[in-house]
């Protein structure tokens, strides 16, 4: 052991166990070129990386906080009606649309340009440590973090060669040289660690593709009735670059029924435990060939290339209007919107149609709550619902006449009364309401005519959803978990053996290794190695080896050969 | 999916009995710990080294003649070695492991008990306390599910019993596989008293079947990851927060002080095991875990896919699970970099605990979202 080289080659070698790049703090050169080298050497540090990362995940949480566009539009509407001060500050910051936002979309996107630089170069790096050999042995083997040696009586050779086979049959990539040999194992450390950030890419390309090529309508179906895919039936719809309204997958289907199970008991009573639409739909253009089936929450629906999802359910009051001479104005069922958990349900019932009353074209609007299981009486409670079921339905109605203004030109709300051109009915100077059990009549006041409660009907709303990448996205989130496995969990070791004849006629027997500091299991395989060896190379027993041989030598060991993953 | 019959009461009212006695016998647990760790400051402190030592000479004698034995030195971060001396016996192929270490700095403390003859005996009745906690638990999780025929995590209550059972479990295993962790055993019976507390008179619902957003096999998978994935985190939070107390205490004493932080015992301190060894222990299980949250994550996102349409909506459910996720990837990205390694990290694995835990309740009770359902009551 009268090797003479120094530490930096050892440290060297350490250096190479990991491809991680190198980090420079110092300022570039000069001029334009030697800014840009250095802002990229920056960009691609693992120090502003990991800023990146952070600032990610701080710019994060105001979404989380604050109500989004994306999520809920309506709410974003109400919170803005309630802070009008700071409002103006906050759309200027984009904080009603965090995840699409300029600052957002920037940080993702410059941690994404550094790890391309980071990882491509680092995959080369990889590339060329799988074609060459396992590095040599360094010169002083006592400087590793993992040491054991003996004196033998066999021959140096020898001891080498199997040596070598020992590692082979381990698994490990073994070269045999120069009096040495040279193994590593747990390449697919580094396998997984580049895995895992390529797959990052592709999450990032699903996400992409799906914003660019993706569609979502929304649609009320009340029982008995059907839809087809077609811009102008959708309630509305979202759509993106390269999915309009005019590329709707073609496909339809009516809903025949709908279940609605409620807990009957206990303090969740109320509480919802299975909905279920039962619809038969067709695709293409032909809606004769029609194939059942249900959709639940949960369990969408794929029809002709779009998913379709159980979103919401309610009721619709089947209600007929007449006039005073018993001319039906309007008969059928209206979705009424659910405004608690006991389904009390809000909504209008706007007659057209009406005609003529008195000579003057006139037109009705019937403003009404429904209630699935009324209250007995309302005079604390206001008209609510006890029960989502329908136990006691009740329709709860006061009465418009006048100028519905549907004909206005701006788009009107169907659950709301625009009452600015209508008086309501009253009786005695009160505003006339009634409470109606199915099959009830009433006769409205100043002779305009009855409404009669036929009886209800559910409804239920779905959303229609085309949205490709998602076999990409998922792809990539199942590579990036196995990547992580494979970069978390396999060490990449070096184990070096080295046998050589002493002046004294002994061979001397060294086992090194090197490992990254977290494996404490390094140690245990090299001892299992070094006694596996000893088959060939039996110790000699006058001895406590290894330290009498260069005790002053001893470990001032690289302890930083982790120091970059 | 079917409705389920309904309620089993008398199983419900079983597991509800079960739950109060296990976090009794935990109560019990803790203060046998805290026994422990008064008792064990009178005791000595710190011979192990020697003590090991011993004992590998004594195996080294005791080896038959031609029998394999190696000795490897391994060099520790702070510049100290160990040494691990590894026997074969020529006929049998047994081996036996022993190790010895050589430097004062990094050695590990004696555990809560020091030498104390009293305290090792708190010591061993806390764990037994603990075991038999944990099967009074896991019976009042089981018969908790049994009552309504499904998996019992559908609300805060269950899903708090199911984390704080994971804890100790996990506490469990590392005790059974041989690691030296009974230290860990007051930070987690505090824990366990505290959350199962939370849970039985803030966060408590009858037993009930679940809304339909729930009735999916997703439940199973994305629920029990999250639930695996807190238990890990809070013991890997624990040894973090030992660690940086460690680390301080070391820095202190290096500064000629006689006290642990905040003036605290010094000898609560050296029976800690090393600074390193905690450091350790705690990256090898967020190491471990962050994989699985990463699973939690996309099990989720799919099932949003297939009851929302949309895998990722930015819910705040999912902004902060994605937050969670980023500052344990910066922790472990700053393990293994230079400058960013030790402390600093060690700060990021508390801010992505403190991320979890805002997660859960924070989200839970202060925020809402599409992950509503889980909310209290």
């Amino acid at each position: 052991m009268s090797d003479t080289r120094t530490r930096p080659e050892d440290e060297l070698s350490a250096e190479r166990l990991s491809s991680a790049p190198t980090e420079s703090d110092s300022p570039a050169g000069i001029g334009v070129l030697g800014w840009l080298r250095w802002t990229w050497r920056q960009l691609t540090s693992m120090r502003v990386a990991l800023i990146l990362l952070f600032l990610l995940s701080v710019a994060a949480i105001p979404g989380s906080l604050i109500p989004q566009n994306s999520q809920n539009s309506f709410k974003v509407e109400t919170w803005k009606a309630a802070h009008k001060g700071i409002t103006p500050v906050y759309e200027k910051l984009q904080l009603f649309d965090v995840y699409s936002s300029v600052w957002f979309s920037a940080i993702y996107l410059l941690l994404f340009i550094s790890l391309a630089g980071c990882i491509i170069p680092r995959t080369w790096q990889f590339v060329g440590v799988l074609r060459a050999q396992p590095p040599a042995a360094p010169g002083n083997l006592t400087r590793m973090p993992v040491y054991a040696a003996w004196h033998s009586a066999a021959d140096a050779k020898a001891v080498n060669a199997a040596a070598y086979q020992h590692l082979k049959r381990r698994g490990f990539r073994a070269n045999l040289g120069n009096g040495a040999v040279a193994s590593e194992k747990g390449y697919l450390r580094e396998v997984g660690n580049l895995l895992f950030h390529f797959s990052l890419f592709a999450l990032v390309a699903g996400f992409g593709w799906a914003g660019l090529a993706s569609g979502q309508g929304g649609k009320l179906v009340i029982e008995g009735q059907g839809y087809s895919n077609t811009t102008t039936q959708l309630d509305d719809f979202t759509g993106s670059a390269l999915y309009t309204s005019e590329d709707l997958d073609s496909f339809g289907f009516k809903l025949d029924g709908f279940t609605a199970k409620y807990q009957t008991s206990g303090d969740q009573m109320g509480s919802a435990r299975q909905f279920t639409a039962h619809i038969r739909y067709w695709t293409g253009d032909d809606n004769t060939k029609l194939t059942k089936g249900d959709i639940e929450v949960n369990h969408p629906l794929e029809i002709g290339g779009s998913k379709v999802f159980l979103i919401g359910h309610g009721y619709a009051p089947v209600v007929t209007v007449r006039k005073a001479d018993g001319t039906k104005v309007y008969s059928g069922p209206t979705a009424f919107l659910p405004q608690d958990g006991n389904l009390t349900s809000t909504g209008v019932i706007k007659v057209n149609d009406y005609g003529e009353k008195d000579g003057a074209k006139t037109q009705l609007g019937l403003n009404g709550f429904f209630l699935p299981t009324a209250a007995p009486n309302f005079e604390k409670t206001g008209p609510v619902s006890l029960f989502p079921d329908t136990a006691d339905p009740a329709l709860v109605l006061s009465a418009w006449a006048g100028d519905l203004r549907t004909n206005a030109g701006t788009p009107q709300n169907v659950y709301q009364l625009d009452t600015k051109g209508m008086t309501q009915l009253k009786v005695n100077g009160q505003p006339a309401i009634v409470k109606l059990k199915p099959g009830q009549g009433w006769t409205l006041p100043d002779n305009y005519g009855s409404v009669t409660f036929e009886g209800y009907q559910q409804w239920a709303s779905f959303t229609v959803s085309h949205r490709p990448g998602n076999a990409v996205a998922l792809t990539g989130a199942v590579c990036g978990i196995l990547g992580l496995i494979g970069s978390l969990f396999v060490q990449r070791r070096r184990i070096w053996v080295r046998a050589t004849a002493t002046a004294d006629g002994r061979t001397l027997v060294e086992v090194a290794g090197l490992a990254r500091s977290e494996s404490a299991k390094i140690a245990e395989e090299l001892a299992e190695i070094a006694v596996d060896l000893q088959d060939e190379a039996p110790a000699l027993d006058d001895e406590a080896p290894a330290f009498d041989e260069a005790p002053e030598d001893k470990p001032e060991h690289p302890a930083d050969q982790d120091s970059k993953e | 999916m079917p409705l389920a019959a309904g309620v089993d009461l008398q199983l419900a009212d079983l597991s509800n009995k079960l739950i109060y006695a296990a976090m009794a016998v935990y109560l019990l647990a803790m203060f046998a710990h805290i026994f422990e760790w008064t008792f064990g400051s009178k005791g000595a402190v710190a011979v192990r080294s020697t003590e090991q030592a011993t004992l590998a000479e004594t195996v080294a004698a005791t080896a038959p003649q031609g029998a394999k034995k190696v000795t490897v030195t391994v060099a520790s971060a702070g510049g100290g070695t160990t040494t691990l001396t590894r026997t074969a016996l020529a006929d049998a192929g047994a081996t036996v492991v022993t190790s010895g270490r050589g430097d004062e700095d990094q050695v590990d403390g004696l555990g809560a008990a020091g030498t104390s003859e009293k305290g090792d005996l708190a010591g061993r009745i806390a764990i037994s306390l603990t075991v038999l906690g944990a099967l009074l638990h896991i019976g009042g999780v089981l018969t908790r599910g049994l009552s309504v025929e499904r998996w019992p995590w559908g609300n805060m209550y269950e899903f708090s019993c199911a984390f704080a059972l994971t804890t100790v479990l996990a506490y469990l295993g590392l005790l059974v596989s041989g690691k030296k962790v009974r230290w860990l055993g007051l930070p987690v019976t505090v824990a366990v008293v505290l959350t199962l507390g939370l849970a039985v008179s803030v966060l408590y619902t009858e037993s009930e079947q679940l809304v339909p957003a729930l009735h999916s096999y997703w439940l199973a998978i994305h629920v029990s990851a999250a639930i695996m994935c807190g238990g890990a985190f809070y013991a890997a939070f624990a040894a973090t927060a030992l660690y940086l107390g460690k680390d301080w205490y070391d820095r202190r004493m290096a500064e000629g002080l006689t006290t642990g932080p905040f003036g605290t015992s010094a000898s609560i301190w050296q029976r800690l095991p090393a600074a390193s060894t905690l450091d350790k222990l705690s990256y090898r299980i967020n190491a471990l875990v962050f994989p699985l949250w990463t699973f939690t994550i996309i099990a989720g996102a799919i099932w949003a896919e297939a009851a929302w349409g949309k895998y990722w909506e930015w819910d705040p459910k999912e902004t902060w699970s994605f937050i969670t996720w980023v500052v344990y990837a910066c922790y472990l990205h700053a393990r293994a970099t230079a400058g960013w390694k030790g402390r600093k990290a060690a700060y990021l694995a508390l801010l992505a605990f403190a991320c979890f835990l805002f997660n859960y309740y924070g989200v839970n009770i202060f925020v809402t979202g599409k992950h509503s359902y889980a909310g209290v009551g």
